[in-house]
């Protein structure tokens, strides 16, 4: 019963991915689309929000791994999510010009630099990060959730600080500062090699890596680690008390999210063909968060609903509608700089009406209304 | 029946001091093999204390803990749990969000061997171990008396069978010894004598030895075969229970002395 009913979903979701592939490879470049569509799709959905949306689906299921099942509030994600983009730089280009170093890349054999393939590179950025991970959670993570939160957030500016600035490390450049690192090499795929402007490839490659993410999570939920990551979540010292090693499977998950922050940093770089230091913002751990918060702490499927829709929101829907909005009404409004204080407007309404999120786990939706029933009672009396 | 001379669990010469208070005093106590031994006391008397100093929450001051062979006094708590010394809380503490089920698979964490990357795969033998994890978890769970309420969350289970469970969570750490915190708190007499049969039970068919915690003395001496009295963090009394009854010392530290006597 279960299972047909996912062979369902999954065929959904086959079918979807097909539709969306053949209408940004084959039909958005084809010149008999009729320009309406063609002007409606590029003004609503342009390929590249659709790609990009896939990059913040990627990041946000690792995050959601520590925050959703281990209960640890990350505030310093988007560390994980430069060092993997600087994987692909530093792997992935020319910019190591003094060496020549090729393992399956994908350019001539004598272009100088560090070319290895872009799946080795997506390996390389997602156990560079796990590494970086365990690095830092091995410290952090004996410090209880609030302290937490704050060593991450910190992490999380000095990681990309450390890029900003990278440019001269005694002699030594490592980021290439401000102007960061460009001209990756393309994905092959076997058939062909992908430039940067082959969206509808890159489309499949992104889903792929966010379907391997859901199955990860899937699977490790079930499993040991995940029950004892719930257990943390839900009570530490009786989880220890029961065998559950507390540093080594905290550490885990940490090392779990930071992989597919390593991967959707990789991801990202393909996507805007290149790394720059000043796009790995504060604001980008938050968004990630809003993301799992707003689609549902703990439940994939919610956690890719909100992903897609704030990125969405984030890239397309805001500007868009402000476009729209200002050519009808002759107003000249910058809706584009509203975000933050409509996605801080959106989580606030979030908290008061809907805190377990788009779709729930059906555990959070028990702890959350709780008090619930005691509060109808009392409002009921008050009137 | 006369209790072993083996002992599954021997702390020497505990002492625990926080700052200037001494909460456990030089004590020396040892859990025979498959017996119900029982440690009482007033409040403040060391007891939580000395509970803690045995499952590694706490490190003595002084004094060694050996638990069937290791010594455990300086292990951290969860390898103390994995070797099979589990322990129920005074104040019930299940993963009330996770099914009963899923609260004695946490337990068995340390048995299963499967890695993270086996665990993604789901390799044949890593559902098999899981498989058999979960068959041994029903079966625990039918051994209590909880079977039917499996996939139950754990808060949502009634009071007495929350007690049940976790008492199910600890022998699914498949234990040697199993320590029980207050387990008849906030119950009725009757229900305590369900409690004291189901103890009884534990004991014959899992073949562990039973180190109760109680205030409820009806529990203590209908249950135990050896009573230990700790009073200001140090053992005043140890005996059967029919000893520890008649024990001035023990009667003193609970009733207090009387005033102008001899």
């Amino acid at each position: 019963m279960a299972r047909t009913s996912q062979r369902k979903w999954v065929t959904g979701y086959l079918i979807a991915v097909a539709a969306i592939f053949i209408l940004y490879q084959f039909l958005f470049p084809w010149e008999g689309l009729p320009i309406g569509i063609y002007d409606f799709l590029q003004l609503w959905l342009p390929p590249t929000a659709v790609n990009e949306s896939l990059v913040y689906v990627i990041c946000a299921l690792g995050l959601n791994i520590v925050v959703g099942y281990a209960g640890l509030l990350d505030l310093g994600y988007v560390a994980f999510w430069a060092i993997g983009g600087y994987c692909a730089g530093w792997f992935m280009s020319e910019f190591f010009y003094q060496i020549n170093v090729h393992f399956f890349g994908s350019v001539a054999r004598t272009a100088p630099g560090i070319h290895v393939n872009f799946w080795g590179v997506l390996l390389i950025g997602g156990l560079v990060c796990a590494f970086f991970g365990i690095l830092i959670g091995g410290p952090t993570l004996r410090l209880k959730s609030d302290y937490l939160a704050i060593v991450t957030l910190g992490f999380g500016e000095i990681i990309p600080q450390v890029f900003f600035n990278g440019d001269n490390i005694a002699g030594f450049n490592l980021s290439n500062g401000t102007k960061g690192i460009t001209i990756l090499d393309p994905i092959p795929v076997g058939v062909k090699n992908i430039g940067p402007f082959d969206f509808g490839f890159k489309f499949i490659i992104f889903v792929l890596l966010a379907a391997l993410m859901v199955f990860i999570s899937l699977r490790l939920r079930k499993g040991k680690l995940g029950r004892a990551w719930l257990a943390i979540r839900e009570d530490e010292l009786a989880a220890s008390m029961m065998g559950v090693p507390l540093m080594r499977t905290k550490l885990s998950a940490y090392a779990v999210g930071a992989f597919a922050g390593g991967l959707g940093g990789v991801a990202f770089a393909t996507h805007v063909d290149g790394v720059y230091a000043e796009r790995f913002n504060f604001s980008i751990s938050i968004f990630l968060l809003a993301m799992v918060v707003l689609g549902g702490m703990g439940n994939v499927w919610g956690v890719i609903i909100g992903a897609l829709l704030l990125s969405w929101i984030n890239s397309t829907g805001l500007p868009a509608f402000g476009s729209t909005f200002n050519d009808k009404f002759g107003t000249s409004i910058n809706f584009p700089s509203f975000t933050f204080l409509l996605f801080g407007l959106v989580l606030i309404l979030m908290m008061l009406y809907k805190r377990e999120g788009l779709i729930p786990e059906s555990r959070l939706r028990l702890i959350l209304h709780e008090g619930d029933a005691e509060e109808d009672i009392t409002s009921k009396e008050s009137k | 029946m006369a209790l072993s001379t083996n002992n599954v669990l021997l702390a020497s010469n505990i002492s625990v001091q926080f700052g200037g208070l001494l909460a456990v005093n030089d004590v020396t106590f040892g859990i025979p093999e498959k017996s119900v031994v029982s440690l009482i006391g007033p409040n403040g008397a060391g007891k939580t204390t000395f509970f803690n100093v045995i499952t590694g929450l706490y490190k003595p001051s002084s004094g060694t803990v050996n638990y069937d062979g290791t010594d455990t006094t300086d292990l951290p708590p969860h390898k103390i749990a994995a070797l099979g010394m589990a322990r129920t809380f005074q104040n019930i503490r299940l993963f009330g969000l996770m099914t009963a089920e899923e609260n004695l698979l946490v337990a068995m964490h340390s048995h299963l061997k499967s890695g993270i990357l086996a665990t993604i795969m789901g390799t044949p033998s890593q559902r098999k171990e899981e498989k058999e994890a979960l068959d041994r978890a029903r079966e625990i769970l039918d051994f209590v008396g909880i079977g039917k309420w499996a996939g139950e969350y754990a808060r949502n289970l009634s009071y007495g069978d929350q007690r049940r469970l976790e008492v199910a969570r600890a022998l699914a750490l498949n234990p040697k010894v199993l320590l029980l915190d207050e387990p008849t708190a906030g119950m009725n007499p009757q229900e305590s004598q369900v409690f004291i049969d189901f103890v009884y039970k534990v004991r014959a068919e899992r073949d562990v030895a039973i180190l109760l915690i109680e205030h409820d003395m009806k529990v203590v001496m209908s249950v135990s075969e050896r009573v230990t009295v700790l009073d200001q963090g140090e053992k005043i009394a140890e005996g059967t229970p029919d000893e520890i009854r008649s024990n001035q010392r023990v009667i003193e530290a609970y009733l207090g002395k009387a005033k102008g006597g001899k």
